[in-house]
């Protein structure tokens, strides 16, 4: 609430002049001892603010100050000075990769490239990736058995507890190419894949993880076999907290099973569905660095074409260009933040139910 | 009253189990080769010629046998070549490739680092994450706001791995100016925090009922005393949950680990697979291992893989049943 000239002063029409406004006095002596009652407050329930020290130091010195690195962005590139004593620049290194002035015209395209890269790795996770937990969950709702039921869920959630490290080289190796020095045949999985007709022989036996057409196909499957399970299991809560009666209430009406689906299952489901959505959305400029590092490695560059995303093309320019690195990775996090901020916004205003 | 089902239910039914199924078992298969692949001859795996002698009786072009002057068969050695490619079961068992293994030293400090870093990372992850989170479900904590929101817009603003990069050299500096040259302990303390998962914890505590810690402290119980009589008990799935979490994330930490810790022995075990892999993967590595080996260099890698994911099969039974129920716990708050 603003003040007014009012709240302080006050004219007195007996004596004719202006005098403090007496509530004002109180406001004022409260105000005075406010800073006292903090210190107070917080002295005598020091160990609940003890507890949250530690929390806060992690999340400053390694959430943080790794902003402040970010201002590399706009000051000059030197890998060697730390960065408040960099010159100075402005907006160059954002303009450079954005429009591609001044004699930084490659970084500019490569930087689109990621851009592009991200953004149609996401867009694809969207539409084959996000159904895939939903469908699941209604299949998983539909088995009988509890233990029969547990047991696949199991299985499906298993592979995302495996680290990078260990999807990675399976898929490495169960698609890898085939040697001719050493006589060894295209991993199992490419062999199998070629058998279905999916792949040809020659790009079975060059390897299709080389090959730039098949990346965003091979993120997005081995995508939804690392998460499709265990995202499923928000759904499948939903699902199961529908009340029996609700189907009966279905049945007798003679609805079969697509109009129960269509008409219980689906609203009833419906809110969670649109908050993943829109999570996913929001988080769309994420995509796992460590995956796209640990696949494109040891790769060849041809694959870069499509598998380059903007936290790996920073990445492959800390040493050189810090000052371009930080300004790729910039614009990456604000509009990220942005779509977080407007997803979250549009949750709220839809369902009354917020993210954060 | 049990009532038939309608035919499209039942072909939806019959569908879901299929589809389950089959599923189920692509998300088990890749695992399962390859522990049959870490147990199997090279060749089963590397190409599936299979080249056996074997000695037969010989036969002329249309099939007869060819019998000597005194009327016996002849015999002779031919090599047989039959394509038998590893599908799913192990073929021409043996246990080399893990004897191999556990005879390197450097494997075994490399899951010593690991054990390191996931148990003291967990515990750490675990105190800062319960003491921060028991803290902002007070409603009486001062600037209540303000820590949440401090917390909240690292999940919608963060640095990127440059920024975070550069940062952690930083502090490796810091670290080692003061005589912290273990860069294991830089990792307990710096890595695997997420904002997600306090948030989680908070809302569990802030759903316990108040009027039970009231009575605890008209009984007079310290703040500590609340939060370990009361609150942790009373939050067990979602703790369970967390500390799966925390230790699933530390067991399986490559990247930062790979690039902070400098000394070659501090090494965890994800960078030792990783490591294994490319070097692997060079042809004349790989020419150099055949010679000395009888299993593939590729055996060497899903060996490594079975070792690494075997803790995790351990420990996910026991805690698995927690977790539907903590997952759902927060979140979505209302």
């Amino acid at each position: 609430m603003k003040a007014k000239g009012s709240d302080y002063l006050v004219f007195d029409t007996e004596a004719g002049v202006w005098r403090q406004n007496p509530e004002q006095i109180v406001r004022d002596e409260v105000e005075k001892h406010h800073w006292k009652h903090v210190a107070v407050t917080v002295l005598k329930d020091w160990r609940l603010y003890l507890m949250l020290v530690p929390m806060i130091l992690v999340f400053l010195f390694w959430r943080y100050f790794p902003m402040y690195e970010l201002l590399g962005s706009f000051k000059v590139e030197d890998n060697v000075k730390p960065v408040a004593e960099r010159l100075f620049l402005g907006f160059s290194n954002f303009k450079a990769l954005l429009t591609g002035s001044g004699t930084f015209s490659q970084y500019s395209t490569e930087f689109w490239q990621a851009m592009r890269n991200t953004f149609l790795l996401s867009f694809y996770g969207l539409c084959f990736g996000f159904p895939m937990p939903i469908l699941l969950a209604l299949f998983f709702n539909e088995i009988r058995g509890n233990i029969s039921r547990s047991i696949l869920q199991v299985l499906t959630y298993l592979p995302k507890f495996m680290s990078t490290v260990i999807m990675t080289s399976l898929i490495i190796m169960l698609i890898k190419g085939a040697n001719s020095v050493l006589e060894t045949e295209p991993g199992i999985l490419a062999q199998l894949l070629q058998r279905l007709g999916l792949i040809t022989e020659e790009s079975a036996n060059a390897g299709i993880l080389r090959d730039p057409n098949y990346f965003r196909a091979i993120y997005q499957v081995t995508g939804i076999w690392e998460t499709a399970g265990y995202d499923s299991i928000v759904f499948f809560a939903a699902i199961i907290a529908i009340a029996p009666t609700s189907y009966e209430a279905a049945q007798i009406d003679g609805a079969n099973k697509w109009a129960q689906m269509r008409y219980v299952v689906l609203p009833s489901i419906l809110s969670t569905i649109v908050i993943m959505l829109i999570t996913r959305i929001g988080n769309m400029l994420s995509i796992g660095y460590e995956k796209v590092i640990l696949l494109t490695e040891n790769q060849g560059s041809n694959l870069l074409k499509t598998a380059q995303v903007i936290s790996t093309y920073s990445w492959t320019k800390k040493a050189d260009k810090p000052g371009i690195a930080s300004a790729a990775e910039m614009l990456n996090n604000v509009v990220g933040m942005l779509l977080v901020i407007g997803a979250n916004t549009i949750a709220r205003k839809a369902s009354n139910v917020s993210l954060y | 009253m049990k009532r038939k089902l309608e035919v499209s239910e039942l072909i939806f039914r019959v569908i879901s189990y299929l589809l389950l199924t089959v599923f189920a078992l692509c998300c088990l298969y890749p695992f399962l080769y390859a522990v049959s692949a870490s147990i199997s001859g090279r060749a089963y795996v590397e190409n599936g010629l299979i080249e056996t002698e074997v000695t037969r009786e010989r036969t002329d072009e249309q099939g007869n046998k060819v019998l000597d002057a005194d009327g016996n068969p002849v015999m002779e050695t031919v090599i047989v070549k039959e394509r038998a490619r590893l599908i799913l079961l192990p073929k021409d068992v043996q246990l080399a490739a893990f004897s191999d293994m556990f005879k390197n030293d450097v494997f075994w400090n490399s899951y010593s680092n690991t054990l390191f870093l996931t148990v003291f990372g967990t515990v750490w992850s675990l105190v800062v994450a319960i003491l921060g989170a028991y803290a902002l479900s007070k409603k009486r904590l001062l600037f209540r706001k303000f820590f949440n929101f401090f917390l909240v817009f690292t999940m919608w603003f963060s640095a990127g791995i440059v920024p975070q990069y550069l940062n952690y050299v930083h502090t490796k500096e810091v670290f080692n100016g003061i005589g912290i040259m273990d860069d294991k302990w830089l990792v307990v303390i710096a890595m695997g925090m997420a904002a997600m998962n306090i948030i989680l914890l908070r809302n569990t505590f802030e759903n316990v009922p108040s009027e039970i810690e009231e009575a605890a402290i008209v009984d007079g119980a310290t703040e500590m005393q609340v939060l370990r009589q009361v609150y942790i008990p009373m939050s067990k799935s979602t703790i369970a949950t967390v500390a799966l979490f925390f230790a699933v994330s530390r067991w399986n930490g490559y990247f930062w680990a790979a690039q902070m810790i400098s000394s070659e022995n501090e090494k965890p075990l994800q960078v030792f697979i990783r490591n294994k892999l490319n070097e692997l993967s060079e042809l004349e590595q790989i020419q150099i291992f055949e010679l000395n080996h009888d299993y593939a260099p590729d055996s060497v890698i899903y060996s490594l893989i079975v070792c690494s994911i075997i803790p995790i099969l351990v420990i996910y039974p026991f805690i698995q049943k927690y977790f539907a129920k903590g997952t759902n716990a927060g979140g979505v708050k209302e």
